[in-house]
């Protein structure tokens, strides 16, 4: 189970290379979702300027009738609106998620431009009515070393880029807005190349100059040689506040605590879908680091394989925190993309399933806004169309910008 | 939390068997089919059975204490039926606010609009879609649930002859959509019996709306846009008024304000589950097709892909009822797929269909490995497969959703049901080798299996993630 964020599905082979409606609308998404955002920032600006008109009491006011036929008996029923009050069911809590910095700018012993700040959360996640999102969450995409297969409708965006993890990391930063790059050093893996860690600490180095953007260093999930790579990228790149993805159970948790700490970065604890594991760890960890080096991952199941054991994990582990549990106070992070491992994402289904070009980012999108509704506050993802929606929905929820209630009940006899 | 209608209710995590057995006959009858008393009280509590299986609590004498029963087993949220027959639907039922509490009943019932000005054709395709929607997963069929009938017309003649097609053609439940009661009367006529949810009764046609639920005996809708004190003095009134069966509905963002829509539905719902407020105690219905209103110039893609997430956010956040323009299969699957997840209960392990498994290119040689079919370990053990690159056989076993380890101290995983779901699985005639690997963690089964199916059994790893390795060191189809 353990680091799964980097495990992608492969495609299946001989697939014929027909291109339909769907390959064509999905290269086309990211620049429809663009058009609309001016669509909406046009509208709103007439919106503005036709205020007063919205403004006219009874807009949507039905039309009289005549009485109904039948009499309606017994009590006596009220002629006006009884008048009640609304009270919001706020509450407070004893807890609080710590804050975490992730990458350190050059004043603060780092090279990176900003950085990234998760974590905070006072009320559960997006509970405006409580209190604000003190850091709105945000996004890693996902950066191999190697050639890997990926699903064809992630495939297309990053085609030219496969195996260049530098170029990729910059189409990342630029062209998707990645808030930070999640590096997957996975050729170190003794069952693939069994690259040592040095030739990572040179494709680390790559990326670096490449973008500026705080870094999570991701590894193969060998306990053994993931420690061996994760303190060569340590060392090398000491006081950069790289987020050390993963640490597991089955590694020697002490050493990698200790360089982590001693090399000011930032630990990402990994558990299998348990809370009690994930308690148990963090508090190995705390021998070694202070709370402010610890995120978490309590493992991420793709929409349809298992999505409802890590929503609650993540839910359940949330509120404990603001009950004040201090060992699950931790910013939560997910492998989002773990949502291609379920077939729906990729594979060609029926016709009345298609295009999977849409099916498949979509499928993140619903993993990733379901598990940002749980608490995540640091997503690692794949698709540029659903990186996009979920930063929108972010920037959406986050900014408590407010609609025209007056329009709300158009909906009813809009023509579509 | 001060003031609130009505007294608090006894919380589902506060009311223990003993409260219930308290109020039963306590005879130990056994005709509910239980054990005695106290099982039966231990069911009623886990909602596994209705108070109604006890027969004699159902007599006059007993009356008071039935009585209290269902007064003391109400959901925070009312449950609400639309529809008649078999596709009728129940919406709200919510006992808790978040699932890891209990479990959720009723998921959210998904239904499709048409309008009184679509073509006809596009009307009964649109129906027939909605009605035949179906994809089979983890053993289960997943369906839509109901179509919407708008009034874009704000024609009364149109809408009835709308709504009597759409009635005639389908047997899921219909929701009535004009905020104009004439019309939606005419709707009603159409269709007088079939109890459809009507939309929706507002500040300005609340009365008409009233009289019109009262006297078709439906359910109705509470519209207060953004405004839940409106919200709540209009269930107030309404209460007063007659009308029983309230939906609520405060509105759907889906652009700018969508924060609010999110707040609204979740202050509705702690309300009701964590104040009592009854007032808010009643099904919500969230409207994700209203990103069509903001469609513009874009292609519809984009509207459905909008919809699409718009419905996912309302699916987790406590929306009882959706409506969706997209009758797509693309958008709908993992909305459906999502509903199902969220709705599994959690306090039960969840199973996968038992059966043999095929992962990537197989030949007579390929390996044959083992699990059980609690989907987690399932799942895990199918991702590990896969990412590894393997290619293999897996012959999933019926240990009726428990996990490996569990599985073999519990009997469920024995020699008996691993050389059965062999025999079964057809394995037999797909490779050359008689060679099976079983999970590390049942490796005591190891001498018995090989002794019943004839197979040489090698024990795999512990973990699932030592699949390719083992694979690689081990794995070797001939002896």
């Amino acid at each position: 189970m353990k680091n799964q964020e980097e495990k992608v599905k492969r495609l299946p082979k001989n697939e014929k290379k027909k291109e339909f409606l769907g390959l064509k609308l999905s290269s086309r998404l990211m620049e429809l979702l663009a058009k609309l955002q001016e669509v909406e920032l046009e509208d709103f600006e007439m919106d503005v300027g036709n205020l007063e008109i919205w403004i006219q009491p009874g807009a949507v006011a039905a039309p009289m009738v005549a009485q109904p036929k039948v009499a309606p008996p017994v009590k006596v029923k009220p002629t006006e609106i009884i008048e009640t009050e609304f009270i919001p069911p706020v509450e407070t809590y004893p807890g609080k998620v710590v804050e975490v910095k992730l990458g350190a700018t050059r004043s603060d012993g780092g090279t990176r431009g900003k950085p990234v700040i998760v974590g905070g959360e006072t009320t559960p996640a997006f509970y405006t009515f409580e209190r604000p999102t003190p850091h709105p969450p945000v996004i890693a995409l996902d950066v191999f070393d190697m050639k890997v297969p990926l699903p064809k409708a992630v495939k297309m965006h990053v085609r030219d880029v496969l195996e260049d993890p530098a170029a990729w990391a910059k189409l990342a930063v630029e062209k998707f807005g990645a808030d930070l790059i999640t590096l997957h050093l996975i050729s170190i893996d003794p069952l693939l190349k069994d690259a040592s860690p040095q030739e990572a600490v040179k494709t680390v180095e790559n990326v670096v100059q490449a973008m500026d953007v705080p870094l999570v260093i991701g590894g193969c999930g060998d306990p053994k040689k993931d420690a061996d790579m994760f303190e060569a990228v340590a060392e090398t790149f000491a006081g950069e506040r790289f987020l050390i993805s993963s640490i597991t159970r089955d590694m020697d948790v002490e050493r990698c605590a200790k360089f982590v700490n001693k090399n000011g970065h930032v630990a990402l604890s990994f558990t299998p879908m348990d809370l009690n594991l994930a308690r148990e760890l963090n508090r190995k960890l705390y021998d070694f680091l202070p709370k402010k080096d610890i995120v978490m991952d309590l493992t991420t199941a793709a929409l349809g394989y298992g999505l409802d054991y890590a929503f609650t994990n993540m839910e359940r582990a949330r509120l404990a925190a603001l009950m004040g549990d201090p060992e699950l106070a931790h910013p939560m992070s997910s492998g989002t993309t773990n949502a291609w491992a379920a077939r729906e994402a990729w594979m060609k289904m029926g016709s009345e399933w298609e295009p999977r070009e849409l099916r498949g980012p979509l499928w993140e999108v619903t993993t990733a806004l379901t598990l940002l509704l749980a608490g995540v506050d640091l997503f690692m993802m794949m698709h540029p169309a659903a990186v996009k929606t979920l930063k929108d929905m972010i920037n959406q929820l986050a900014s408590g910008s407010s609609g025209n209630a007056d329009a709300l009940a158009e909906w009813v006899s809009m023509k579509v | 939390m001060s003031e609130r209608e009505g007294k608090r209710k006894v919380g589902i995590r506060e009311l223990s068997p003993i409260d219930v057995y308290k109020l039963l006959p306590r005879t130990n009858c056994k005709e509910c089919g239980e054990e005695n008393c106290m099982a039966f009280a231990t069911k009623v509590v886990n909602r596994e059975v209705p108070i109604e299986k006890c027969p004699p609590l159902l007599k006059k004498e007993h009356e008071k204490a039935y009585k209290q029963l269902k007064e003391m087993l109400k959901p925070a949220v009312k449950e609400v039926v639309v529809g008649v027959g078999d596709r009728a639907v129940k919406i709200g039922g919510k006992l808790v606010m978040y699932r890891h509490e209990f479990t959720y009943f009723n998921p959210t019932a998904v239904a499709i609009d048409v309008t009184d000005e679509m073509s006809e054709e596009d009307v009964l395709d649109r129906i027939k879609r909605t009605g035949q929607f179906s994809f089979e997963y983890i053993g289960q069929t997943l369906k839509l649930d109901m179509i919407a009938v708008r009034s874009t017309s704000n024609d009364p003649e149109k809408f009835r002859t709308t709504v009597k097609r759409v009635a005639e053609n389908t047997n899921l439940p219909l929701i009535l959509c004009s905020l104009n009661p004439t019309v939606l009367e005419a709707g009603l006529m159409a269709a007088p019996k079939s109890k459809p949810l009507l939309y929706a009764a507002t500040k300005d046609n609340w009365k008409e709306m009233a009289e019109l639920a009262l006297m078709y005996d439906c359910s109705l809708t509470v519209l207060a846009p953004n405004n839940l004190k409106l919200l709540r003095s209009l269930t107030k009134t309404l209460l007063e008024y007659g009308v029983e069966d309230l939906v609520l509905d405060p509105g759907t963002f889906s652009g700018d304000g969508l924060g609010d829509t999110l707040n609204n539905f979740t202050m509705i719902r702690r309300a009701a589950c964590k104040g009592g407020d009854e007032l808010l105690g009643f099904p919500t219905i969230g409207v994700p097709m209203v990103a069509w209103m903001e469609r513009g110039e874009a292609p519809e893609e984009v509207a459905k892909w909008r919809e699409a997430y718009l419905a996912a956010m309302l699916v987790v956040r406590f929306a009882d009822v959706i409506i969706m323009h997209s009758c797509d299969g693309w958008t709908l699957l993992p909305n459906v797929v999502l509903r199902q997840n969220i709705y599994t209960d959690p306090r039960k392990p969840v199973a996968v269909e038992p059966g043999l498994r095929v992962f990537g290119t197989v030949d007579e040689n390929s390996p044959v490995m083992m699990t059980t079919n609690f989907a987690l370990t399932y799942y895990t053990v199918a991702s590990d497969i896969e990412s590894g690159k393997v290619s293999g056989y897996l012959i999933v076993v019926d240990t009726e959703g428990i996990a490996v380890d569990s599985a073999v101290a519990g009997r469920k995983l024995t020699a008996e049901t691993a050389a059965e779901a062999m025999k079964e699985s057809g394995v037999e005639s797909k490779v050359k080798h008689r060679k099976l690997i079983i999970p590390g963690k049942a490796a005591r089964l190891s001498g018995e299996i090989e002794e019943l199916s004839g197979w040489q059994v090698l024990v795999g790893p512990r973990d699932s993630s030592d699949i390719p390795k083992f694979l690689q060191e081990k794995w070797q189809s001939k002896t």
